[in-house]
């Protein structure tokens, strides 16, 4: 069945961002002050010094995911914002697991079952063992399933950060930005817009 | 386009860069950069954390005229009035905690009806922060989802990029307030001023959007095969000064057009082609009609609930235009047909060029038509009352008489705002200085006073009902100091009269707390050293009004009205725009 503009499904929004005290609040008050939940929220420096990239995944339909991102893009310090679908990115949650050594090195089953599920060592102690995994929500959450009659003593999970499919073009357009400051006239940074299937105004 | 505006606004204080390197506070750069900014006034109230700036401008005070408010909303009313008129940026000073907390409903309001406004608070010294300190509040995420822009400074060298952008922000695209919160340490911090430079770019704020003909091309093609074409404006054409645009807009397309309230006067009230207010509770024929009309053109306006009625019943039959400057605007209530990003300074004549002209005078009848009916059942007897009591539409009427539609009509909320927006005659654009997204009672009073500093060759009428008067009074003291003219209007009827309707109207006459007491308002302005007087007689009406209108100074005129009338016609809530009630 095809997916209705109102059915429910999740998004990823991508907010390109200038690094100001007080943004993330301004961002995070357009979902709560609409009663909507944040799935996740990264935010972290892109490849250019100053400009940050948000990650935020909420459950909505096309057509409130469309609203807010305007929202989002009318505010001063936000360079642009994209949504896509699942489909329309390739994501990843990264997951720290800390388990004892001692388990680790009595069972070998144990290590295969970490090798099956990707897994790698982070650190290696004494008395405790860090692994990651990166994957998709269900494949960290099987990890600690597995892990969990070993004695999981700690368990992290970090938000999403997606890669858009579509993207051609964004890296130059950034550095383009760079250049422009500070500068004349921003002629506009539509030509981001080309993809049919990035949010267009 | 911006630079043009700027370079206006600055006027005659000369070159926009002084080239300039002097050692100044942080306060006095402060000032510096208003005065490049072309401030004339400012509204504020000084306290403990904006002492150093209110020190300063002891020595500016020839160059910027400060008014003392009585109280900080007062002060931020009076800068929206002054914005409203004047069309330049209202400026405000509050000092911090207490005094930047009372701008918060000004902030609201001004971010909901775009008014451009550039507020400075006080904060505590920088390492202060955090801890609790004397008269310290967390201004910038309390006023973060109500102003356009924010933003602390800590460090004096910051002032003049911040301010420069401050300013920009707030004028620009589609205006809204701008805080600027700033620390004790910062203002009294002395730092090489190299000169102020205004802004005209920040590489992540897009005032503008890109104009795209083929989008003003399928507009006008609808427009040319339309039938029964219909043009509702907002506040958009005041705030982008395209009056004149819509006009030659309006007058070649021979369209009918009608107005949101703050779009009120953008073509005067008398224009042929006017036929109305649109709305809750706006003129018969523009609410029915919505829903019968095949094109319909929204030109700067927002499409509130109070314009809409019940949404999923507003205009299904109509395709839709939407012009506007704030691309979150489009399909946000309304899904539009052909979108039209842009200035509606540059899309309108774009427009006009496209369209052909026409005259539409069966469509035109069919507004008279309503409007025929709505004389009959409503506005006859609302101007010409056949009761003993005086109501609220027969003294607009007489004003509209005595003043002939030139002055400044400023309205608070409720009752009394609906009938002066109905039934007030304007001729000329910024005429209407009202809270229209908010509905913010007590705006009036300090709103006034703002407006008459913004346009001091005009008339400013305040029409204020009892309730909201008593909501900011204390700014008769504003007025008593300054000696602003300001004529007052209290529409007195004893009564919350606007909740009182509703109650009588939906909740079975349970009139839940809405008898209200006032004191002797008269007294009250004697008290202040305003001239007044109170009637409640016919015979005395137009002689008040016109001894108010002549009186060297301000005046307090209190009109005792009917308790217990109601504003029609009315599109219950939830009730779709056909379905609008005359009685």
């Amino acid at each position: 069945m095809e997916i209705q503009e109102t059915d429910k499904q999740e998004f990823n929004i991508t907010v390109y961002t200038e690094n100001q005290i007080g943004l993330l609040n301004r961002i995070a008050i357009i979902f709560t002050r609409r009663k909507i939940n944040i799935d996740s929220l990264n935010t972290s420096p892109s490849e250019i010094d100053s400009i940050h990239r948000f990650n935020i995944v909420i459950t909505e339909s096309e057509e409130v995911v469309r609203k807010l991102t305007r929202q989002i893009e009318k505010q001063v310090e936000v360079l642009k914002v994209y949504y896509h679908t699942n489909a329309d990115v390739v994501w990843q949650e990264l997951a720290l697991y800390k388990v004892s050594t001692d388990v680790i090195a009595e069972k070998v089953s144990v290590e295969r079952l970490l090798r099956e599920n990707g897994a790698r060592a982070v650190t290696i102690r004494k008395d405790y063992t860090v692994f990651e995994a990166t994957g998709h929500r269900e494949e960290t959450d099987n990890l600690i399933k597995i892990l969990q009659p070993y004695g999981l003593i700690e368990f992290v999970r970090s938000a999403r950060v997606a890669i858009i499919k579509d993207s051609e073009g964004f890296n130059s357009k950034l550095r383009e930005f760079e250049r422009l400051e500070p500068g004349e006239e921003v002629i506009e940074n539509e030509y981001l817009n080309q993809g049919q299937k990035v949010f267009t105004m | 386009m911006e630079t043009q505006t700027i370079t206006q606004e600055i006027g005659e204080t000369a070159a926009a860069t002084q080239p300039v390197s002097k050692e100044l506070s942080g306060s006095e750069a402060l000032l510096e950069a208003l005065i490049v900014e072309g401030v004339d006034t400012i509204f504020g109230y000084p306290g403990g954390a904006i002492m150093p700036i209110y020190d300063a401008l002891y020595d500016y005070s020839e160059k910027l005229n400060h008014i003392l408010v009585r109280h900080e909303q007062g002060g931020i009313h009076a800068g929206q009035g002054y914005a409203r008129t004047s069309g330049k940026v209202g400026v405000v000073f509050a000092t911090s905690g207490p005094g930047a907390t009372n701008l918060v409903t000004g902030l609201a309001d001004a971010q909901i009806d775009s008014t451009p406004l550039v507020c400075i608070t006080g904060q505590v010294f920088a390492h202060l922060l955090g801890t609790d300190a004397f008269q310290e509040t967390d201004v910038i995420n309390i006023t973060t989802p109500i102003t356009k822009w924010n933003y602390q400074v800590t460090d004096a060298t910051e002032i003049p990029e911040v301010i420069a952008k401050a300013f920009y922000i707030a004028r620009s695209g589609r205006p809204g307030p701008v805080l600027i919160d700033i620390t004790k340490n910062a203002q009294i911090q002395k730092f090489q001023f190299e000169g102020y430079t205004p802004c005209n770019h920040i590489r992540s704020y897009r005032p503008k959007p890109i104009v795209r003909p083929q989008y003003i091309q399928q507009a006008a093609e609808l427009i040319n095969n339309a039938k029964k074409p219909f043009i509702i404006w907002g506040q958009g054409v005041i705030l982008g000064s395209a009056e004149k645009e819509f006009k030659a807009f309006v007058e070649k397309s021979g369209i009918p057009a009608a107005w949101t309230i703050l779009g009120a006067g953008a073509i005067p009230t008398d224009h042929p082609q006017n036929v109305g207010m649109l709305g809750m509770h706006g003129n018969y024929g523009p609410n029915v009609l919505t829903n019968e009309c095949d094109v319909l053109i929204a030109i700067g306006m927002r499409f509130d609930d109070r314009v809409t009625g019940r949404l999923d019943k507003y205009a299904k039959q109509a395709k839709v235009i939407h012009l506007d400057i704030d691309p979150a605007e489009i399909d946000k209530n309304v899904k539009s047909t052909v979108p039209v990003w842009g200035d509606c300074k540059e899309t309108i004549p774009m427009l006009t060029q496209l369209v052909e002209q026409r005259q539409y005078t069966e469509w035109l009848n069919t507004f008279n038509e309503y409007t025929r009916k709505e004389v009959e059942q409503v506005i006859h007897e609302e101007l010409n009352p056949s009761t003993e009591e005086m109501t609220m539409g027969e003294v607009i009427k007489h004003l509209n008489e005595l003043t002939n539609g030139d002055a400044v009509i400023v309205t608070d909320v409720g009752q009394h705002q609906m009938v002066a927006c109905r039934y007030a005659k304007f001729n000329k654009t910024r005429s209407n200085v009202t809270s229209g997204g908010l509905g913010t009672m007590g705006f009036a009073l300090p709103a006034a006073i703002g407006a008459k500093f913004g346009a001091q060759q005009r008339d400013v009428i305040a029409i204020i009902g009892d309730g909201g008067f008593q909501m900011t009074l204390q700014e008769l003291g504003t007025i008593m100091q300054t000696g602003v003219n300001v004529k007052i209007v209290i529409l007195n009827n004893r009564f919350l009269g606007m909740v009182r309707q509703w109650q009588e109207l939906f909740n079975q006459r349970r009139y839940s707390f809405v008898d209200i007491q006032s004191p002797d308002f008269v007294t009250v302005a004697k008290g202040y050293g305003i001239a007044g007087k109170s009637i409640s007689d016919r015979s005395e009406l137009e002689g008040s009004l016109k001894e108010m209108l002549a009186h060297d100074g301000s005046f307090l005129l209190e009109v005792f009205v009917t308790k217990e009338n109601n504003v029609f016609p009315m599109v219950p809530q939830g009730c779709s725009v056909a379905e609008i009630r005359l009685k």
